[in-house]
C-alpha cells in the first residue's frame, strides 16, 4: 500500500477529490518504544488545503479508481478487501491493462468506506465474499481505468494540439506519432484531472492483454516476510489501551453479574465493562494483562433459554426434519416423487455436515476511538460498509460522524463479513472516551464466539427403472440457514435460497450439471442456538458432498464407473463436463491407479466456476488415510492471475480437507467444546498432498476461484475411500471412523 | 528491570510474572512480526530462534530466558528480507494472508540450519505451524529452493535472483519496483 501522506485535488467537475490519506505508518525504534504508529487521518488532508497547498501541487485524481503522481507512479484505489486470496493484485491488474501503463510504477491503497458514503459509492461495493472480488467488479474497475487512459491521452494532445487519434501510449508514455513528441502520465496528470471523464469507453478482448492473464507475482508479498506487514492485531496508536472480553458461551445468555473488585488492583487494570448485555472485557495497559484479569474475573451468567442446547438434541431435530411435509423447494423436474414411488428398484443415503468454526489465524480483532462526536474504526474486515454502518448503530452516532479504515486481514474466509466483533469493539470504546482501546479475542473466545458454518442433514433416495437408469432423484436438505442468521429479511415465504447452492436449475450460478428425468431438491429449515455465517464454500461444501457422493453410491450399486456415469448424467452440462474431463485427463484415468491407490471423482458449480477433483488415496490396515495426489480443475471464464489462482485452489484443499477429516464444532450444555487447535485440528504439512491445479479458461464469464475447489476436496477423498475400503463414510468429519471397525 | 537479548541487542523490559515471551516481544519491545495464533503451542504463529533453534514463544515465559541467551524474531532474520529463505518465499509468492509466515520463515530457518538439504519428510517432521489459508505447497518448495541457495553460496556457485528462482520454479513474473 501507498504510505506517505498524499493529497488529491479537486476533480473538473468539482466533486469532492479528497480520499482518506492511507494511514501513515511511522515505526519508531528503540529498546522500549516499540511500533507506535501514527494516523495522518482525512482531516489531515483537509487542514493542509485549508492552510493554502496549492491543489496543482498534489498528485492528481484522474478518476476515483486512478491517481497519477509527478513522479509517474500510478496509485491504483482497491475497493475489496485483501485477505490472502490475492484480489489486491488481481484488481490492480485489470486496471492497469486498460489504462497502459508501466506496472513497475503500481503501487495500491483503500478507499475508505467513509469516503465511499461521501462520494455516493462511486467505488461500488466493498463486500468482500463470495469469491466476487474479481468477477463482480471486473468491468467497472476496468472502465476507470480506461476512461483514466483516455482522459491522460486527451490532456497530451490537448498540451500539443493535436487530434488524440494521432497519439499512442504504452507504459505510461504517450506519444504523437506524426512529431514523434512523447510525453508521460504524470506530467500530464493535472491536466487530465481537470477533463470530464469520457462516457464511451471500450474495453479490450482478453486476448489483447499485457498485464491481466500474467503470471505475474503479488503486489503485498515481501512485506510478509519480513514481518512489517500491518494486521489489526499490530496496531499502536498513541495513548492506546488493551482490552479482552467474554461474551455468553451459552449462545443467548447475558451477564448477570461480575465481580470486578477482584480484578481492579491487578497490574495495568484501568476498567472492568459490561459490553451489550451479553459480554465482560478488560480493559488495561497491556493485553496480556487484560488477558490474566479477565481469566481472573469471576462472570456468572444468565444461561437464558439455550442452556441445555447440544449436538445430540440439534441431530434429533434435522433427522425428524428429513421426513417433514413443511419444506421449500430449490429445484423441481419433472415428478420426482411418483417416478421414485414407481421405480423398479430405489437407493437411499442419509448424510450429515457438522457446524465448524472458520478459525481464521488472526483472532478478531478491531482498535475504536470513541467520542461523542466522533467514532473511528481500524478493524480488519471483509465488508467495510457493513462495518461503518455497525459502527454508527453501536457509537449512537451518524454514518458520517464515524469512519472504518481496513487493516490487512489474517484470514477472513468469511469470518470477517460479519459486524459483531466491530460492535463489541465499540461498546468497550465507549466506556473511555476519547481513548483509542484494541479489543482482541483469544483464541479460545474466537472458538466460542463464531458465526458458524450451517448444521446440515440429507436424505437422497433415487429411484432407478429396470435397466439400473436414474429415473428420479429426491434430495431432502434438512437443517441451518445462513440468512437466519445473518440477513433475516432475505427470507421469502420461507425460503433460504442460498440454501440450494449447487443444486440450482441450469443458469450462470451455482447450477446442478446433471440432468434428471425427475429432481426435487427441498429444504426444511431448522435453526439451532448456534449462529451461523458465511464459511468460505459455503453452502456447497455440503451439498457437494451430499450429491457427489451419493451418484458415487448409484454408480458403484448400478455397477457402472463413477466417471462415466457422471459424462452420460452431464451430455447437457457442456462446461461442467469439460472441466470434469480436463481433470480426468490430466490424472491419467483410462490408465489405473498405482498398485494399493484408489481414485475418487467429485464435481460441480459454485460462485460463477465450473470445478472437478480426483483424488487418488490408499488406506492402510489400521485406517491410516494417506492422500497421495489431487488434480482439480476449474473453469472461471477469465483468468486474470494463472499463478495466484492455482495458489486458491492450492490452498483451497487444506481449507476443505481440514474440514473434511477434523473439523467439527459441537456443542454441549449450550456452549461450544472445541476451545483451541488441539481440538479443533487443522491440517498441516504432513497430511498435505500434491495438488495439481488445471485452469481451462473458456473465457466467455468470469467465475470466483477463491472458493469453488474447496467443495470438491470432500467428496473426492470420501469416494476414494469408498474405493480403497468399500467403507461409505457419511458423517463429516471423517475423524477416527476409518480405525474403526 | 529484567533483561533479554533480542537480534542482537540487550535490550531491558519489565513485565509481570509469567509473561510469555511473545508478548515481551509484541507489548514491550514492539516487535510486532511475531504473531499470536493459539497461546497454546499449537499453531507456531509466534516461532522465534532462542540461540537458533525454533522456540513456540507464547508458552515460553519470558523470566524463563536468559539474558546471556541471543532471541532472533522475524524483524532480526536479516537487515531487509535479504535471508535465502525470505528471498525464496518472495520468489514463489509462498505468503497469502500471511498471517502464519513469520513463523513458518523462523520454524524453515531453523530447520535449514540443522539439515541443510532437507528431505520432504525432513520438512514434513519440522514444518508443523498452521497455515489456514493453505500455502504449504509453495512453503515446501521454497525450502528446497533455498537450500539450494544455500549450498550454492557455501561452494561459491552460482546464485540466481528472485525473478530467475520465480520464473524456474512456479514460472512466476517479478516486476521490479510494483508494492502493494
Amino acid at each position: 500500500m501507498n504510505s506517505p501522506t498524499r493529497k488529491s485535488a479537486s476533480t473538473a467537475a468539482g466533486a469532492p477529490a479528497r480520499v482518506s490519506r492511507r494511514n501513515f505508518l511511522k515505526q519508531s525504534a528503540g529498546a522500549t518504544g516499540g511500533l507506535v504508529l501514527g494516523f495522518h487521518l482525512p482531516l489531515m488532508g483537509q487542514q493542509a488545503l485549508a492552510q493554502g497547498a496549492a491543489a496543482a501541487t498534489m498528485p492528481p485524481e484522474i478518476n476515483a479508481w486512478v491517481v497519477i503522481q509527478p513522479d509517474d507512479r500510478v496509485v491504483i484505489r482497491i475497493a475489496r478487501s485483501e485477505m490472502g486470496q490475492g484480489t489486491l493484485t488481481g484488481l490492480a491488474q485489470l486496471v492497469a491493462e486498460e489504462l497502459e501503463c508501466d506496472w513497475a510504477k503500481v503501487t495500491t491503497e483503500y478507499p475508505t468506506p467513509g469516503q465511499n458514503l461521501k462520494r455516493e459509492r462511486v467505488w461500488g461495493d466493498f463486500s468482500t465474499g463470495g469469491s466476487r472480488g474479481i468477477r463482480q467488479s471486473h468491468d467497472y474497475v476496468r472502465k476507470g481505468g480506461a476512461a483514466a487512459r483516455m482522459a491522460l491521452m486527451q490532456a497530451a494532445a490537448d498540451g500539443w494540439k493535436v487530434p488524440v487519434a494521432e497519439c499512442s501510449v504504452s507504459k505510461g508514455v504517450i506519444t504523437h506519432g506524426p512529431s514523434k513528441r512523447s510525453t508521460t502520465y504524470g506530467k500530464v496528470a493535472v491536466a487530465a484531472s481537470r477533463l470530464p471523464q469520457p462516457k464511451d469507453v471500450t474495453l479490450k478482448p482478453a486476448k489483447d492483454w499485457k498485464i491481466a492473464g500474467k503470471r505475474i507475482a503479488r503486489l503485498d508479498t515481501v512485506d510478509k516476510t519480513t514481518g512489517k506487514q500491518v494486521y489489526g492485531m499490530d496496531l499502536k496508536l498513541p495513548g492506546m489501551l488493551n482490552a479482552a472480553m467474554t461474551d455468553c458461551p451459552i449462545f443467548g445468555g447475558k451477564v448477570k453479574s461480575f465481580d470486578e473488585a477482584t480484578v481492579m488492583k491487578r497490574p495495568g487494570v484501568k476498567k472492568v465493562v459490561r459490553v451489550g448485555d451479553s459480554g465482560v472485557a478488560v480493559i488495561a495497559d497491556t493485553w496480556w494483562r487484560a488477558k490474566t484479569a479477565l481469566d481472573a474475573l469471576k462472570v456468572e451468567w444468565d444461561p437464558g433459554p439455550n442452556a441445555k442446547a447440544s449436538s445430540e438434541a440439534f441431530a434429533e431435530v434435522l433427522n425428524e426434519a428429513l421426513e417433514s411435509t413443511d419444506a421449500v423447494i430449490g429445484n423441481d423436474v419433472g415428478n420426482a416423487v411418483s417416478a421414485i414411488d414407481n421405480a423398479a428398484r430405489r437407493i437411499e443415503a442419509v448424510y450429515s455436515y457438522p457446524h465448524q468454526n472458520h478459525a481464521c489465524m488472526e483472532v478478531m480483532n478491531a482498535t475504536v476511538k470513541w467520542t461523542p462526536e466522533r467514532c473511528e474504526v481500524w478493524a480488519p474486515t471483509q465488508n467495510g460498509e457493513a462495518a461503518l454502518a455497525a459502527t454508527a448503530e453501536a457509537a449512537g452516532l451518524k454514518p458520517a460522524q464515524c469512519e472504518v479504515y481496513k487493516i490487512h486481514l489474517g484470514g477472513g474466509f468469511g469470518r470477517r463479513g460479519g459486524t459483531d466483533y466491530v460492535r463489541k469493539a465499540v461498546l468497550i470504546a465507549k466506556e473511555m472516551p476519547g481513548v483509542p482501546i484494541k479489543m482482541l479475542w483469544s483464541r479460545e473466545e474466537d472458538m466460542a464466539q463464531g458465526r458458524f458454518h450451517p448444521v446440515t442433514q440429507c436424505k437422497l433416495v433415487a429411484g432407478l427403472d429396470d435397466k439400473g437408469e436414474i429415473a428420479g432423484l429426491h434430495m431432502r436438505i434438512a437443517g441451518q440457514s445462513i440468512l437466519a442468521t445473518v440477513n433475516p429479511q432475505m427470507i421469502r415465504d420461507g425460503k433460504d435460497p442460498v440454501v440450494f447452492q449447487g443444486l440450482n436449475p441450469p443458469g450462470p450460478e451455482a447450477s446442478i450439471g446433471y440432468t434428471f428425468p425427475a429432481l426435487r431438491v427441498d429444504h426444511a429449515m431448522r435453526n439451532p442456538s448456534v449462529p451461523a455465517g458465511f464459511w468460505r464454500g459455503v453452502n456447497l461444501n455440503q451439498n457437494t458432498i451430499y450429491l457427489e457422493c451419493f451418484i458415487d453410491e448409484i454408480a458403484h450399486a448400478t455397477q457402472q464407473d463413477p466417471l462415466a456415469l457422471r459424462r452420460k448424467l452431464m451430455a447437457k452440462s457442456p462446461k461442467h463436463l469439460a472441466v470434469l474431463n480436463a481433470v480426468a485427463a490430466k490424472i491419467g484415468y483410462d490408465k489405473p491407479a498405482p498398485a494399493g491407490v484408489f481414485r475418487g471423482i467429485a464435481q460441480t458449480m459454485g460462485f460463477g466456476s465450473y470445478v472437478a477433483a480426483i483424488a487418488e488415496v490408499s488406506v492402510g490396515k489400521g485406517g491410516e488415510l494417506t492422500i497421495h495426489r489431487i488434480v482439480a480443475g476449474t473453469d472461471c471464464g477469465n483468468a486474470v492471475n494463472p499463478q495466484q489462482i492455482e495458489a486458491q485452489v492450492e490452498g483451497s484443499f487444506v481449507y476443505g480437507l481440514s474440514a473434511a477429516l477434523y473439523q467439527e464444532c459441537t456443542v454441549k450444555d449450550g456452549r461450544i467444546e472445541q476451545t483451541n487447535f488441539h481440538n479443533y485440528p487443522s491440517l498441516k504439512m504432513a497430511q498435505m498432498p500434491k495438488v495439481e491445479t488445471v485452469l481451462v479458461p473458456s473465457g466467455d464469464f468470469w467465475g470466483g476461484v477463491g472458493e469453488p475447489t474447496i467443495a470438491v476436496a470432500a467428496p473426492a477423498v470420501l469416494n476414494a475411500i469408498f474405493a480403497a475400503t468399500g467403507k461409505r463414510i457419511r458423517n463429516l468429519p471423517l475423524k477416527d471412523q476409518l480405525s474403526k471397525a | 528491570m529484567a533483561r533479554l537479548n533480542v537480534n542482537g541487542k540487550p535490550l531491558e523490559y519489565s513485565a509481570d510474572e509469567g509473561t510469555p515471551l511473545l508478548w515481551v516481544l509484541r507489548e514491550q519491545l514492539g516487535l510486532t512480526g511475531t504473531k499470536y495464533g493459539c497461546g497454546v503451542a499449537q499453531c507456531g504463529a509466534c516461532t522465534v530462534h532462542i540461540d537458533g533453534v525454533a522456540v513456540r514463544s507464547c508458552a515460553m515465559p519470558a523470566a524463563a530466558v536468559k539474558a546471556t541467551q541471543k532471541i532472533t524474531t522475524i524483524e532480526g532474520l536479516s537487515p531487509n528480507g535479504s535471508h535465502p529463505i525470505q528471498k525464496a518465499w518472495q520468489a514463489l509468492d509462498v505468503p497469502q494472508c500471511g498471517f502464519c509466515q513469520s513463523g513458518m520463515i523462523m520454524a524453515a530457518t531453523a530447520l535449514l540450519k540443522d539439515k541443510p538439504n532437507p528431505t520432504d519428510k525432513d520438512i514434513d517432521d519440522a514444518m508443523t505451524n498452521i497455515c489456514r489459508c493453505g500455502t504449504y505447497n509453495r512453503v515446501r518448495a521454497a525450502i528446497h529452493v533455498a537450500a539450494k541457495e544455500m549450498a550454492a553460496a557455501k561452494s561459491g556457485g552460482k546464485m540466481h535472483s528472485k525473478a530467475e528462482l520465480g520464473k524456474t520454479s512456479l514460472n512466476i513474473e517479478h516486476v521490479e519496483g510494483a508494492k502493494a
